[in-house]
């Protein structure tokens, strides 16, 4: 079944009642990354030699905000959705409206978007401050941001749908999530790897992602980069299928 | 479509609910009139929250028909009826990230209600749940009768045909339980169809006009509350507590047995039905030195004579 409107409203829905949480989301949003690019950014860079011309905190910051969109909207879908799905009872609260269960997955994996549209923009503002980003069309890494958190929110959604209790999403977080963050080409190009573990990486939502930010980072973006938004939007519409169903199997009896 | 008031508020007929292969409803055939108040009253397990499910569109049934308002219940049908019904859910599921008032006002814009139309409504139903003086407050700084009160508000936000309650006093203490039978009874004063379940026989007796007793997913019987204690039990119950040599004397029990009414042995207790009226002081006299209490029958004996003793689990 395809969302509705009502989707707008369980997005505002969940807007409501993140204000007052809204603080710690920034610090965090702000400080997780702004640790990463300093530590391994800096750090690191020292003894890492420029990586395709440009310096290793420059070829590091759109991998790291790709990474902070996905995280943002992952946490949401997982943690947040399930607890409105089993111990608050919010969605089936919803379900007694007109809003169906496609209105609610996708307000949810909207909002989860929102957030990663949030954390993309602290991240790429930082990063601008340091004089990471030499092109303006970094802009760009904004709305990318939001198809990065519809992806990510919509896959966080289908472990939701599966998931009996909370420990199942330490599975996902460990074998799914951080396997991305560290190869997806966020730290070392994908060059480095053996030809099994590129056709791996590329299979990886988040390699994607990490392309197309760094295409737009540096100031090079082109029709070369439509494949990687395909395969991004055939994964969200994939995964938010599967979801809508798991979700609405776990609602309807 | 005909006009809602003429409309049965809800038709079912031969309705089935399967769980994999555990049948949870079984032919299920009821009607409810608008303006009524119409319980499902029966035991933990006995199917009535799946029918309320099935009549809230959260459940599919495996066959039989279903109309709201004279309306299938499939699922092109389903926001629209969704949209005209009030449901309050057996488990609490305000939104404990909103404060009372935004529990109503958010909940209104799953509606479509206007920013403008959904304060004034909250400010109605504040007052109608009596929390009013707590509109800034958390849900979890709520009593637990407030929070069924503000549950009950909530359901009415789009002013329901029909409203759904699926054990609305359930773990309530007496006094609350009390205040939220006054809601619903100004409710049913209004005319507003309600569909209650519940497994307090008081319950169902202090409000509804009509109501199933169900049992292992059947109804086993249905009519107002005072007609069904009058069919199955009658106008009196006396319970004769027996002791354990008592129990035992079949002379004794025997005797008591053979009065003006039915009796039914349950464990160390000798229940007597009396069918019509008062028991005189010449049948009573044969109680005389022993342990018994004189009352009048309930839905609870209706309840019991009709399922059993037998503990349910």
């Amino acid at each position: 079944m395809l969302p509705t409107k009502g989707a707008l409203r369980v997005w505002r829905r969940d807007f409501e009642s993140w204000k007052r949480y809204a603080p710690s989301f920034v610090v965090v949003a702000i400080g997780e990354p702004l640790l990463y690019l300093l530590g391994i950014g800096y750090g690191l860079g020292q003894f890492v030699s420029d990586i395709g011309g440009v310096p290793y905190a420059v070829f590091l910051a759109p991998g790291i905000i790709a990474s902070s969109a996905m995280y943002s909207a992952s946490f949401e879908t997982t943690f947040s959705s399930f607890t409105r799905m089993t111990e608050q009872n919010t969605y089936a609260a919803i379900l007694a409206t007109p809003c169906s269960v496609a209105d609610i997955v996708a307000g949810d994996i909207v909002w989860a978007a929102t957030k990663s549209v949030f954390s993309a923009v602290f991240v790429l503002l930082v990063t601008a401050l340091f004089g990471l980003l030499p092109s303006p069309f970094a802009v760009a890494l904004v709305p990318v941001g939001f198809l990065i958190g519809v992806m990510f929110g919509s896959l966080g959604m289908v472990v939701t749908g599966r998931s009996p209790s909370y420990d199942f999403f330490n599975y996902y977080f460990t074998l799914g999530i951080s396997l991305m963050f560290l190869f997806s080409g966020i730290f070392f190009p994908l060059d480095v790897l053996p030809a099994w573990g590129r056709t791996i990486a590329w299979m990886l939502p988040l390699t994607h992602a990490v392309h197309v930010c760094r295409a737009f980072a540096a100031g090079t973006p082109g029709l070369y980069l439509l494949g990687n938004f395909a395969w991004m939007i055939l994964v969200t519409v994939v995964a938010f299928v599967v979801a809508e169903r798991l979700v609405r199997r776990r609602l309807v009896a | 479509m005909s006009n809602a008031a003429t409309t049965t508020a809800i038709e079912a007929v031969g309705l089935w609910k399967y769980f994999g292969t555990r049948a949870a409803v079984v032919d299920v055939t009821l009607a409810v009139q608008p303006g009524e108040c119409f319980g499902l009253l029966g035991p933990n397990g006995a199917g009535k929250t799946t029918t309320i499910k099935m009549i809230t569109c959260t459940a599919t049934p495996s066959s039989g028909t279903l109309r709201v308002f004279g309306l299938p219940v499939v699922a092109s049908n389903h926001r629209v009826l969704k949209a005209r019904l009030g449901i309050v859910q057996q488990e609490e599921s305000l939104d404990p990230d909103l404060s009372v008032e935004q529990n109503l006002t958010v909940y209104a814009s799953y509606f479509g209600i206007s920013h403008r139309e959904a304060a004034r409504a909250a400010e109605r139903l504040m007052a109608f749940a009596e929390v009013s003086e707590r509109r800034r407050d958390r849900i979890r700084t709520l009593s637990g009768g407030m929070k069924r009160r503000l549950m009950l508000a909530r359901a009415l936000i789009n002013e329901p045909a029909l409203l759904v309650l699926d054990e609305p006093t359930i773990g309530l203490d007496p006094q609350a339980r009390r205040l939220v039978w006054e809601r619903i009874r100004s409710l049913r004063r209004q005319g507003i169809t309600i569909v209650l379940t519940t497994h307090y026989m008081e319950e169902a007796a202090q409000l509804c006009d009509r109501l199933v007793i169900m049992d292992e997913g059947r109804i086993i019987a249905e009519g107002r509350p005072s007609d069904l204690i009058a069919t199955h039990v009658g106008a009196e119950v006396i319970e004769v507590y027996l002791s354990d040599a008592q129990g035992t004397d079949v002379a004794l029990e025997g005797r008591l047995r053979s009065g003006p009414w039915q009796a039914e042995r349950v464990g160390q207790v000798l229940y007597l039905y009396v069918k019509h009226g008062h028991v005189e002081p010449a049948a009573l006299a044969r109680l005389a030195g022993l342990e018994f209490a004189q009352r009048r029958a309930t839905l609870e004996d209706v309840f019991l004579r009709l399922t059993g003793h037998a503990l349910r689990e």
